[in-house]
């Protein structure tokens, strides 16, 4: 019991009954909802936000952020497309690494200018968020290629993106994977730990001698990374690729970070947390429909999420705060 | 322990610094050095120096000139983490931690014990934490959260750093400034230990019985300069005074007759919970009443509670006959309260502003007619104040962040002063300016109650308390424990009031 409540913090619980809570009712309006393949789509669909989520996860608890998420995956959706017109027969393993050292490459960028410059993050990655797809277009018209479709895609890249092992979707595999490496790092490792310092308490991580910059600036390399394996393992699940691929995506991935209990100022969260905010989001976008709410409510679901999620730590974190006075007060009298 | 087999050489010895932040000149030649086994105090009043000395030995500030020698070796530490490496450890005044990590993870930040695949043992480190809790005599549970635990408790955490580094130099940076005397007490006992087992300690505190009790040797420090260092055993009290001082206390403080009038400021039975309790005083016309208590006994937050930027959970505040709003500035601007805060650089300017607009801050109304605000009588106001006051300026039109820290309070005392108040309060109102312009403050204070104005004066100095103040009251954590006479006031009664001996104490009265 114990076991399990260390595992997941009241948050996570919260979270996953949700999750339950979503998934009964649309289930009871229709029930291929929970039908394996219906559990198939959902996974998958929560797979590659999840993705991004955990990146975003490393930036936010160091007190950063990484709004241009969304033109690095369609950076990289788009390159991987550009590398198949190039040689059909590149092998996906090739198209996967390129995908992750450009976004590597992006995060590098953003991390340089806020661990160097000391510019803020939020005004550094708004500025790249239209800088990148800037680049995404201009490299679209330069070459002519407005669209790449699944037929000048190699078919194993295809396969790769829609298959499963053990009916468990590769690319929610992947984000798996990528979730333990991330959860276990943050947890164990004296650098994960130097992540949460240094977003609680800036100063203080300066004085106990945690390197921040470097710090910042590996979380947003490792971040963008992430990013780079979404936008490819989008171009392989969708098949079909422009330069729009993942526009709008920032506030989904903000939303599930904050939504999953990632302290918006830093300091306290867990990946586990934000993957599940991942999920519980794309649910309830997936839920809309069947529930008769029109699809374009999809991204208001994530800005009042955002919100709700905000307002609601506030309200906790100004109540902790009114009872930590109220001890204090009755410990003098 | 090479250091012990020869005690000629100091662990760390600074020669000859000189450091400079602009244009202030924060340390000119100060040597300093610290020996095995001994506790080492630094001297001096605010402004003195002391915090850079603190800072380069930590390894924050490089200095400009001189040397910093380790075990007899120059060494340069180029950051904090290049200082603790090498077995320099900082507890600083206000311990900074990591509110949202356990304690346990607050000591051994960037030591964590690891075991197999560099993982961190969190056992062994919640073990260790336990240990060094024990050793200390405090008992703290690593497991729990950072957020919400007292100074005392957060300086213990600071100490259990030190430790667990193996510190051999330790650095006290006014410890004992926010601690009970019980909690003093548990330092003292903590920092004779360390020394003993052949630390280097460097103790700073403003209390020089503290420094009598605990060190073996003391050096100190006036207006960034060397002055002298001695044996503890071999320089008095006076002594020691006088070389903080540079001049006796009578040039310090203006001589006045004063006639105290009507009650202008009543304050009854204010609360406001968690902070302070049931506190009533009253402050009369031309009258400087004193407030006095250690760091975080709720002085600032009485003053700020009385001029409405805080709200109050019970009691009434009256000026001049009439009750106060809670929570309500502008109508006690109104009614004549005007406070000069504690930190003049985060509350009492806006330092990028010009030296005019600043001082027309709280009287906008009156440069503005029809609303619209005249640079021409901004001008004039900012002129006529920066005269009266001794102002020393380029233009009235360069930032406020120009002026040297003296001058950055005469104008946070002329935009007050521009409001015509009948009660000011003043929150540390020569924190950190030089000698020179602490004569003139004090000056200036005694004038305005001459001239009639209520004053409250608020300052953890106690010369300056004792000196200025026609009655002193005293808190303690969060009560007023005292109400004195300027006869009955000594370094002695206050203090016993400070540290929880008075009216509220079990004891009863040390009136």
């Amino acid at each position: 019991m114990n076991r399990v409540h260390s595992l997941l913090s009241g948050r996570e619980m919260s979270i996953v009954g949700a999750l339950v809570a979503v998934v009964a009712v649309t289930a009871f309006v229709n029930p291929s909802f929970v039908s394996p393949q219906g559990l198939h789509d959902m996974f998958l669909n929560a797979s590659i936000i999840a993705l991004l989520a955990i990146g975003q996860t490393l930036l936010v608890i160091t007190r950063n952020i990484d709004l241009s998420v969304g033109s690095v995956m369609g950076l990289t959706a788009y390159l991987s497309g550009q590398m198949f017109i190039a040689d059909s027969g590149t092998p996906v393993i090739v198209v996967m690494l390129a995908g992750m050292a450009l976004g590597a490459a992006c995060g590098a960028f953003n991390g340089a200018l806020v661990a160097i410059a000391k510019v803020p993050a939020l005004v550094v990655t708004l500025g790249t968020l239209y800088v990148f797809r800037g680049i995404d277009y201009g490299w679209a018209s330069a070459t002519g290629v407005h669209q790449i479709n699944a037929d000048q895609m190699s078919p194993e890249f295809l396969s790769f993106g829609s298959g499963s092992v053990l009916g468990i979707p590769h690319l929610t595999l992947i984000a798996l994977v990528a979730l333990g490496i991330a959860g276990y790092a943050l947890h164990n490792w004296r650098s994960g730990r130097e992540l949460y310092a240094i977003g609680s308490n800036p100063q203080a991580a300066r004085l106990a001698g945690i390197p921040a910059g470097r710090r910042v600036f590996t979380s947003f390399v490792i971040s963008g990374a992430l990013v780079g394996l979404a936008g490819v393992l989008h171009a392989s699940y969708f098949g079909t690729i422009n330069a729009s691929v993942g526009t709008g995506k920032e506030l989904a991935v903000v939303a599930a970070v904050v939504v999953g209990g990632v302290a918006i100022f830093g300091g306290s969260g867990t990946v586990l947390g934000a993957a599940l905010g991942a999920l519980l989001l794309t649910t309830i976008t997936g839920a809309l429909p069947i529930l008769g709410v029109p699809a374009f409510w999809q991204r208001a679901v994530d800005g009042a999420a955002l919100l709700l999620a905000i307002s609601l730590d506030r309200a906790v974190m100004l109540r902790v705060a009114e009872r930590l006075r109220k001890e204090r007060s009755l410990r003098r009298v | 322990m090479e250091a012990t087999e020869h005690p000629s050489v100091p662990l760390l010895e600074l020669r000859d610094v000189t450091k400079s932040f602009q244009a202030v000149r924060a340390l000119r030649g100060v040597s300093l050095a610290l020996r095995a086994g001994e506790v080492h105090a630094l001297a001096g009043e605010n402004g003195a120096g002391k915090s850079t000395v603190v800072r380069i030995i930590g390894g924050e500030h490089q200095p400009d000139s001189g040397e910093v020698l380790l075990d007899g070796e120059p060494v340069r530490f180029s950051a904090p983490r290049d200082a603790q490496q090498r077995g320099v450890a900082v507890i600083h005044q206000e311990p900074i931690q990591f509110p949202d990590l356990s304690v346990a993870e607050n000591v051994f930040m960037g030591r964590q014990p690891l075991r197999q695949g560099r993982r961190i043992d969190r056992r062994a480190m919640h073990r260790g934490a336990a240990e060094v809790f024990e050793r200390l005599g405090v008992p703290l549970d690593p497991a729990r959260q950072t957020r919400g635990l007292s100074i005392a408790d957060q300086q213990i955490i600071e100490i259990a750093k030190a430790l667990v580094a193996d510190a051999r130099i330790i650095v006290m940076d006014e410890p004992t400034a926010a601690l009970s005397a019980v909690e003093a007490e548990r330092l003292f006992r903590v920092a004779r230990g360390l020394a003993e087992r052949g630390a280097a300690l460097l103790f700073i505190s403003h209390r020089l019985d503290e420094m009598y009790a605990l060190c073996d040797r003391v050096t100190v420090l006036r207006d960034g300069a060397f002055v002298t260092s001695s044996r503890m055993s071999e320089i008095t009290n006076d002594e020691l005074v006088r070389c903080m001082v540079g001049r006796s206390v009578e040039q310090l403080f203006p001589t006045r007759e004063h006639e105290a009038g009507a009650d202008v400021l009543v304050v009854e039975g204010l609360t406001r919970a968690g902070h302070f309790n049931d506190i009533s005083f009253s402050v009369r016309a031309g009258e400087i009443v004193g407030l006095a208590g250690l760091v975080g006994s709720g002085r600032s937050e009485v003053a700020r509670a009385v001029f409405g930027v805080d709200g109050r959970d019970a009691g009434t505040v009256t000026v001049n006959g009439r009750p106060l709003r809670a929570g309500d500035p502008k109508a006690a601007i109104a009614a004549g309260v005007a406070l000069v805060p504690e930190d003049r650089r985060e509350q009492g300017l806006v330092l990028e502003l010009p030296i005019e607009r600043n001082t027309s801050l709280a009287r906008l109304r009156q440069v503005s007619p029809a609303g619209i605000t005249r640079q021409s009588r901004e001008r004039a106001l900012a002129a006529a104040w920066g005269e009266r006051l001794g102002l020393k300026y380029g233009r009235l039109a360069d930032p406020a962040a120009t002026l040297s820290g003296g001058n950055q309070q005469k104008v946070v005392l002329g935009k007050w002063l521009a409001t015509e108040p009948s009660v000011l309060i003043v929150d540390e109102p020569t924190r950190g300016i030089d000698i020179g312009a602490k004569v003139e403050v004090h000056a200036l204070l005694s004038e305005l109650a001459a001239e009639g104005m209520a004053v409250l004066l608020i300052s953890s100095e106690l010369p300056e308390v004792l000196g200025m103040a026609d009655r002193v009251l005293v808190m303690h954590e969060g009560r007023l424990t005292a109400e004195l006479s300027k006869e009955e006031a000594n370094e002695e009664t206050v203090m016993y009031a400070a540290t929880g001996n008075g009216r509220a104490g079990e004891e009863g009265s040390a009136a």
